[in-house]
């Protein structure tokens, strides 16, 4: 995304932000945030907390002076991570998907720098003061806007039900909201299914691994025989151990890149709708604000005749954001896919080729074993 | 030789004895007195085992032949006056040496024997050292009996059993005084580079005897005494392995120990059963000698048919409707050798067929010991379904599992020396139409499941009755029993893993599908283009692990499910031995029993019926022996199979690994086009 560029534009690298440690303390997690103002000159490193995301979240949404800020697609914050052991493993995985696999939550690490990279790398959005204040203050900012933000949410569930229908006046709008339904499922199901290929990649080197261990127990150095057949066990758990690995590498592989970069997708497409859905609510504002001209009595007309000029103008506005929103969304959209899967085959190709080579010398070895 | 020799048999024997006891025979030991009191008493009885047969060899008159006879009778009954050795004696006849080398075989066995059971009674030791005297008294004056067979026998390995042959050549020498001188230098020249070559063995025991042999003839003696002891003692472990250094020290000195020792051991209680009963000459070195040369050959040739014999085993096909039909298999195969009609044989064999082969060969083989390998197991559900006639993915997959089932099995039988000279197996693969097997109709898993009981039964019979007399055999059967539980094992971790690569396949298959909608949905066109690739590169990598998936199952789980039917049929083996054992032990008792009735007789005074008694007896001791040879040639047949299956598995899994780092290899290659080939398609993605 363009780096902000304006006046009171953030003085923080967007792509200098980077989440460089995690520790859990009991059912907290502590993220360690670094970054780098413009010059490159100086470096900061903050401790937050997922709360402290959320509030920064909830500054984002709620800036008063900003009327454009309903045709803004806000980067999604990833899910609450869930590192107590009061949740299942199951559980876990169903809220979180890729983002709860990996080591140490790295790949959830990896989402919140994708998320505030977004953010800081965003027009409007980077003008915001608190998110300069989360980059670069010690002090861990405010909590008190956190039930406001959840209470939003459940009246947005409430009126979608209602609006989500509501005829668009714009051509390109009204093909956005009918592509984006469709798009954010099919994103869904992909990251889903691509998930389960993932977890059964787990559950074969797992196996594998199983497999090679119990292959130890075939040892046997009691006679001659036995131990020219223990040696075929042992290269043969020594062959398994190499499957493993590789299953364990391709799989770190999927989840790191591809998998990540479904998730993201599926959150930005879901994002996108909530954006959408905004911007219908003002419409079905204005619409009720031309009835209400049309049905008004003469010595109110005037008064909703400016109603209705301030919304109409507010709509006008809201959609000219968020076409520009969704025109430069599809353009990086496109281009994190496209890194992402580079990167993924990248990946996947060096594996198969490591795990080539170490077969082959594997096969090698086998053939020269004097049986 | 000399009449006097029953007189001599009392005192100063004893002396000649205790040389050879002393030396020869502690030195390779080294051990306990009663490890060599073992070897002793082996010596002992083993030295009478020789006795009658220079007896026959050189015809001596009853009172001589008499005389090892009364010795052993005296031990057995305790002891007693002469009076039975006198009746012995004149069984026996004149003309027939042979024979009576027989008999008197027959009878020295049970006192060895009992040596063996009752070693730590001090009463029996005594005994056995005055028979062993005598014996050993004898060969002073046979010596050269002995050293002719160092002498004759190229071999070696088969020193004991050559006293027979040795005999038969020369039945007529009475000069034997003369000769020795002859042969000895002969024997020693030939005994030295031997025993040279393994100066490095810690047992040296045949260096000396070999080379005091020239001096006297008593140590000459002695050393005939010893190997000829090895053999009886058998029984003894200790023993056993002295003697498997001492073969090593003819037959293959530049081979390794270890490798060999056990097959020695084999070779040797393979030699030692014709060598025993000497029944016919003829027949005891024609099948002594030759028999385990043959088990080498065998052994090599069956390496070499590796390359002779291919059986495939390909087109199945379903013939006839209903639940009348049956899936037909042609049978193809291709050989160089020259029992077989031709080098191309193309038969058709239903699933009976194979079963009815397995029942053929089993019924025949299993009982000398060889483990039969079992044919493929009766499916009633798999071939229901595919006579219902569903083609769907499971019965193609049950036919195809069963095909190459039924290959593997027809490849480890002719893989077998001794079954691929079966004429049935010949026939199953040669003749074009065979009789309908009817009874292996009932065979099927639930058959085979009563194999594996039958064999479990037995091992705790064996070991609660068994008085298991080598511990080889214990051991082994241990190893087998472990073994059979870690094959389990990992039979379970593979179907794991061909578990989960189904569903890696399935799940692969399934997200596919979802990226080629995502592809067809999608506006940006490179983006769209770049996904609906990639959605057919995850379908090419869905069958890869389809493959893979085939592969696990084909070369892991089917292998170790083989080896683990292969383990019951070697516990199998294991249960005919211990049968074979029981009947020997049955056999003994019953011949106690008619001894014990034979001295009741002879107490009461009631000669009329004696002569019954002494017939019964003999028929006994006869039997008895015959199941003693039955015993050891099951035992020795059971050990070398078990040798040949343990290096026929080490081969067979190390091909199959092959065979799946070669499918790994593929997999893994196949990946790397296909990542390659996207590789450009994303990077346009613009």
């Amino acid at each position: 995304m363009d780096a902000s560029n304006k006046e009171s534009a953030l003085n923080v690298n967007a792509s200098s932000i980077k989440i460089s440690d995690v520790s859990q303390d009991g059912d907290m997690l502590t993220f360690a945030i670094t970054s780098q103002n413009l010059s490159g000159s100086g470096g900061v490193c903050v401790f937050r907390t997922y709360e402290d995301f959320i509030w920064l979240q909830q500054s984002l949404f709620s800036q008063e002076d900003v009327p454009e800020l309903q045709g803004v697609i806000f980067p999604p914050l990833p899910d609450k991570p869930l590192p107590s052991h009061s949740h299942t493993q199951a559980k876990v995985l169903k809220q979180l998907g890729f983002l709860s696999l990996g080591d140490k939550w790295q790949i959830y690490c990896k989402a919140l720098e994708l998320y505030l990279q977004q953010v800081a790398a965003h027009t409007l959005l980077s003008k915001n003061k608190e998110l300069y204040n989360f980059l670069s203050s010690s002090e861990s900012p405010g909590k008190q806007r956190s039930k406001k933000g959840i209470f939003n949410r459940l009246s947005q569930v409430m009126e979608e039900m209602r609006k989500e229908g509501h005829k668009d006046v714009d051509e390109f709008f009204q093909s956005e909201r009918d592509k984006t339904t469709n798009l954010s499922v099919l994103f869904k199901v992909a990251t889903e299914k691509f998930l389960e290929v993932v977890l059964t990649k787990q559950k074969l080197a797992l196996a594998c691994g199983h497999f090679s261990t119990s292959l130890h127990l075939c040892v046997n150095q009691e006679n001659a025989d036995a131990v020219a057949f223990s040696k075929i066990c042992l290269k043969l758990s020594d062959i398994i151990e190499t499957m493993k690995r590789n299953f364990e590498k391709v799989s770190d592989n999927d989840m790191s890149t591809l998998g990540l970069g479904l998730e993201l997708e599926s959150r930005y497409q879901e994002a996108k709708r909530e954006m959408l859905f905004r911007r219908t609510c003002r419409l079905v504002e204005l619409d009720n604000a031309n009835k209400n001209v049309d049905r008004a009595k003469p010595n109110k007309k005037a008064h909703m005749e400016e109603v209705q000029k301030a919304t109409q103008k507010e709509f006008n506005l809201i959609s000219s954001v968020a076409k520009q929103e969704i025109v430069h969304y599809h353009r990086t959209r496109v281009q994190v896919l496209r890194d992402f899967l580079i990167d993924w085959c990248e990946k996947q190709l060096s594996t198969a080729q490591e795990s080539s080579t170490l077969f082959s010398q594997y096969l090698e070895a086998c053939k020269g074993l004097a049986v | 030789m000399d009449p006097p020799l029953p007189v001599s048999t009392s005192e100063p024997d004893k002396d000649i004895f205790s040389g050879p006891r002393a030396e020869p025979l502690n030195n390779p030991l080294s051990e306990t007195a009663a490890e060599q009191l073992k070897a002793v008493s082996g010596a002992s009885s083993k030295a009478k085992g020789d006795v009658p047969v220079e007896e026959a060899g050189s015809e001596e008159p009853d009172d001589l032949f008499s005389d090892p006879l009364g010795e052993s009778g005296a031990e057995l009954e305790t002891h007693t006056s002469n009076a039975p050795l006198l009746d012995f004696s004149e069984e026996p006849p004149k003309s027939d040496p042979i024979k009576k080398a027989a008999s008197a075989d027959d009878y020295i066995k049970k006192p060895q024997k009992d040596i063996f059971e009752e070693s730590t009674e001090d009463g029996v030791k005594a005994a056995a050292a005055h028979v062993g005297s005598v014996a050993a008294e004898k060969k002073v004056l046979h010596t050269d009996l002995f050293g002719d067979g160092v002498d004759d026998d190229e071999d070696k390995d088969d020193l004991f059993k050559t006293p027979p042959g040795a005999m038969m050549k020369k039945p007529q020498a009475s000069l034997f005084r003369a000769e020795p001188d002859d042969i000895f230098p002969e024997a020693k020249t030939e005994a030295k580079p031997a025993t040279k070559a393994s100066a490095k063995q810690p047992n040296n025991a045949p260096t000396d005897l070999f080379t005091e042999e020239p001096f006297t003839v008593m140590p000459a003696a002695r050393a005939a005494v010893k190997p000829a002891a090895i053999p009886s003692a058998n029984t003894s472990s200790k023993t056993n392995g002295l003697h498997s250094d001492e073969e090593d020290l003819f037959a293959e000195a530049t081979v390794e120990l270890s490798l060999d020792s056990p097959r020695n051991d084999r070779r040797k209680r393979d030699a030692m059963k014709p060598s025993e009963p000497v029944p016919c000459p003829s027949t005891s070195t024609s099948s002594s000698k030759p028999q385990p040369k043959k088990l080498e050959e065998l052994e090599e040739e069956e390496k070499e048919d590796k390359f002779d014999l291919n059986i495939s085993v390909t087109n199945p096909e379903k013939v006839g409707d209903g639940m009348n039909a049956y899936m037909a298999y042609r049978v193809s195969t291709q050989t160089t050798l020259s029992m077989f009609r031709s080098k191309q044989l193309t038969v058709r064999r239903r699933f009976s067929d194979f079963l009815g082969l397995y029942e053929k060969l089993s019924e025949k083989h299993s009982p000398n010991g060889y483990i039969v390998p079992p044919a493929p197991e009766k499916s009633i559900l798999g071939m229901t379904k595919v006579k219902v006639g569903k083609e769907d993915l499971s019965s193609d997959e049950f036919v195809e599992r069963r095909r190459a089932a039924l290959e593997r099995y027809l490849q480890r039988v002719v893989s077998h020396p001794s079954l691929l000279q079966d004429p049935d197996v010949r026939e199953f693969l040669e003749k074009e139409e065979l009789p309908r097997a009817v009874s292996t109709q009932a065979l099927s898993g639930a058959g085979f499941l009563k194999m594996i009981n039958k064999a479990t039964d037995a091992v705790s019979k064996m070991t609660i009755k068994m008085n298991e007399s080598d511990v080889w055999f214990e051991e082994k059967l241990q190893e087998v029993e472990s073994e059979d539980q870690q094959l389990r094992k990992l039979h379970g971790m593979v179907e794991s893993l061909v578990n989960h690569r189904k569903e890696l396949s399935v799940n692969t298959a399934v997200f596919a599908k979802s990226v080629a909608m995502l592809g067809s949905s999608e506006d940006n066109t490179a983006l769209s283009r770049a996904l609906s690739q990639l959605a057919e590169v995850e379908d090419r990598i869905e069958q890869l692990h389809q493959d893979q998936a085939a592969n696990d199952f084909f070369i892991f789980a089917e292998l170790l499910a083989d080896y683990i039917r292969l383990l019951g049929a070697v516990r199998a083996c294991f249960d005919q031995r211990m049968k074979a054992w029981q009947r020997w032990q049955d056999g003994q008792n019953m011949l106690q029993k008619k001894r014990e009735a034979e001295a009741k007789l002879l107490w009461a005074n009631k000669p009329e019926k004696l002569q019954q008694a002494k017939d019964e007896i003999g028929e006994w001791e006869g039997r008895v022996s015959q199941y003693e040879r039955d015993f050891d040639r099951v035992s020795a047949t059971v050990r070398k199979e078990v040798m040949r299956f343990e290096k026929e598995k080490t081969r067979d899994f190390k091909k199959q690994i092959i065979k799946y780092l070669q499918s790994l290899l593929h997999s893994e290659q196949q990946l790397i086009k296909y990542w390659e080939a996207f590789l450009p398609e994303a990077k346009a993605i613009a």
